[in-house]
């Protein structure tokens, strides 16, 4: 993620999704992981890009312009009604890389995270 | 613009269900909800209901016990939780939080602080070991300070 707080925003209150652990671990640390409210079990960790032992100053600069630029794909989600969950999003400002479409693969849509990642969405074989 | 087939029914269902999302904690009843998405009450519960697996008062009913819960969390009381939520009488917001919780508000409640209480003790208990390692959150194994 570009933020974590402006991520929580995004999953939270225009996803919908619930806080599974949110773990200050000292200054400007914090652990903070959120599920779909149907999977509790599932931890999806909202970590903001900085130097550190995992980047460099350098590595994390290009990191982040990388998920600004809409280049990471992190996975798929499923919903009951692509229609339904596509407007409701909408509404809520969440930003579509592709309205419904059917696919030979089924029916899907694409969004974006605050931060640039994208997601598909698809709806569930009734 | 993309449309599909009825593009109108489902923008007017996400309309009302973003109704009960914002005014969950009012006195609100079917007629007002069907009302704001210009259907009939039959009708509208239908279509509620294909779409989102539950009647338009279940969903009311699901949204005001998930806004309790945040709100046991944030150690709210049971009674504070109850009318916060919109809900007027405790024995009814017990019975149905129970219900669909499968735990009384006070037992859900004490286990969150619990819990919070262990994640602000021992925060490395609910983070994965690599991730920590790879975040210099963890003591190195000669008990040194990362």
């Amino acid at each position: 993620m570009l933020d974590q707080d402006s991520a929580y925003d995004f999953y939270v209150n225009k996803l919908g999704f619930k806080v599974h652990t949110d773990a200050p671990i000292g200054p400007g640390a914090r652990w903070l992981t959120v599920n779909p409210p149907e999977q509790p079990e599932l931890e999806i960790a909202l970590m903001a890009i900085s130097e550190g032992m995992m980047f460099t100053r350098e590595s994390a600069e290009s990191m982040r312009k990388l998920v600004a630029g809409g280049t990471f794909g992190f996975g798929v989600f499923e919903c009951n009604d692509l229609l339904a969950t596509y407007e409701e999003l909408k509404a809520k400002g969440v930003e579509f890389k592709k309205a419904p479409t059917q696919e030979f693969y089924g029916f899907e849509a694409l969004f974006k995270d605050d931060s640039g990642n994208w997601f598909s969405l698809g709806q569930r074989a009734k | 613009m993309e449309t599909y087939p009825k593009v109108y029914l489902y923008r007017r269902i996400v309309k009302a269900k973003l109704f009960i999302d914002d005014n969950y904690a009012c006195a609100i009843d079917l007629g007002d909800i069907a009302d704001e998405a210009f259907f009939s009450k039959f009708h509208f519960i239908r279509l509620f209901k294909k779409t989102y697996g539950k009647t338009p008062h279940r969903y009311l009913t699901y949204v005001r016990i998930e806004k309790s819960k945040l709100l046991l969390k944030d150690e709210a009381s049971v009674s504070e939780a109850c009318y916060a939520v919109g809900f007027d009488s405790i024995s009814s917001f017990t019975g149905l939080f129970k219900r669909m919780v499968g735990q009384t508000p006070s037992i859900y409640q004490q286990q969150c602080l619990s819990k919070n209480q262990e994640i602000k003790a021992i925060p490395l208990k609910y983070i994965p070991n690599c991730f920590a390692e790879m975040n210099g959150w963890i003591k190195k194994s000669n008990f040194q300070e990362v």
